[in-house]
């Protein structure tokens, strides 16, 4: 799915516009814990789902090569973390729903998990 | 819909020896953030985390929550098992994802 | 050094200081792409290094990210001023963790770093001294004409 579709799922706002916009998006990873994303491999198009906003989410989103990050329940990152995200070219999405409840949308409309198969 | 349902439905598996399964689910909270977990999760719902140290136990005592699943596989420690325990707080584990844990849980309780 | 020697350099890293996390692991990742190294291998470095550079900043006083890459490999050694590790096949395992809970509040910690870098070297080597320090060292071969898988 595109990402203008994951928006509309989780009623969610564009807060930096990033990277390539017809991006395909096939998984998703949710973590708080920046190891767990560095500890397997991400599928090509996965997003982020977290609530943890420091700079650092932008930095192993970047190793990872994540393509957006989700910050769930209206959390803002500072502005210093948007601007490494743009320096970066990482999109940054915001949605007022939960972890829960934006995981189980993108899963109900056939999002993956971002963890690669063989580990 | 209670915890025993929602472990045999996701194919979780029980660590604590001890802890109410019958126990009604009343939704579900994901972080991994313990302050996170304080200000957000309400009681009755089961908590999902990679988290594995023992606080976790303290804080769904805190917040009365049905009960946690750690995701990825991760294994408990053994200091949190037994607090869990002596707080009645069951812990299960699911070899999945936090995305498919979350994900099947979801349609599970017809959010 | 194997191999031929292509570039190398150094990074400073400074204990405690959250802002500058994975700046170093970040620059050298751009370093390796522009060497025109396999992208996997790159993703790998940058994998152990940031883990590596993270260990520094959550545990250590201060320490330095040397890198050198040849035409056979990446090797990059971060050595650090800090407590050192009194058991290191402890912190070898999955899970085990001594980040105080305030680290954890910051997505850190979970316990998965040193296996993390282990998972992603052909070759990984811990050394310590407690109350000294630690120093790491992280080798990833390259291979000519495809991806060296992770050892």
């Amino acid at each position: 799915m595109k990402i203008k579709r994951v928006l509309e799922l989780l009623n969610a706002e564009m807060i930096l516009e990033a990277g390539d916009p017809d991006v395909e998006i096939q998984a998703a990873c949710s973590s708080d814990l920046m190891s767990d994303l560095l500890c397997f491999a991400a599928k090509p198009g996965s997003v982020l789902i977290t609530g943890l906003i420091n700079p650092q989410v932008v930095r192993t989103a970047e190793i990872a090569e994540l393509k957006a990050i989700i910050f769930v329940l209206k959390k803002r990152p500072d502005k210093d973390t948007i601007a490494l995200a743009k320096a970066k070219g990482i999109p940054l999405i915001v949605t007022p729903l939960s972890r829960f409840t934006s995981c189980g949308r993108l899963y109900v409309e056939g999002l993956e998990s971002c963890t690669e198969e063989a580990k | 819909m209670n915890l025993g349902d929602v472990v045999q439905k996701l194919s979780l598996e029980v660590r604590t020896s001890k802890g109410d399964l019958s126990r009604e689910v009343t939704g579900c909270y994901i972080s991994d953030l313990l302050s996170d977990v304080m200000a957000h999760a309400q009681e009755g719902e089961v908590w999902i985390t990679l988290q594995t140290h023992p606080n976790i136990a303290a804080v769904a005592v805190l917040r009365n929550l049905a009960g946690i699943i750690i995701s990825n596989d991760r294994s408990p420690e053994a200091d949190t098992l037994k607090k869990a325990e002596e707080e009645g707080i069951p812990i299960a584990v699911s070899a999945e994802s936090t995305f498919d844990v979350g994900g099947k849980l979801y349609q599970l309780l017809k959010c | 050094m194997s191999g031929k020697k292509v570039r190398e350099g150094s990074f400073h890293l400074v204990g405690g200081d959250f802002t500058k996390a994975g700046v170093a692991s970040s620059e050298l990742k751009s370093i390796l792409s522009g060497l025109g190294i396999d992208m996997k291998l790159v993703r790998r470095a940058a994998i152990a290094t940031f883990e590596a550079e993270m260990n520094v900043i959550i545990h250590a006083t201060a320490g330095m990210m040397h890198y050198a890459v040849s035409d056979e490999q990446i090797r990059v050694v971060i050595d650090d001023m800090g407590p050192g590790i009194p058991d290191i096949d402890l912190a070898m395992q999955e899970g085990y963790s001594t980040a105080p809970d305030w680290v954890r509040e910051m997505g850190w910690g979970a316990g998965i770093g040193l296996p993390n870098m282990k998972k992603n070297s052909d070759e990984f080597k811990v050394d310590s001294v407690v109350g000294e320090g630690t120093t790491v060292e992280i080798i990833i071969k390259i291979k000519e004409g495809k991806a060296g898988e992770p050892g």
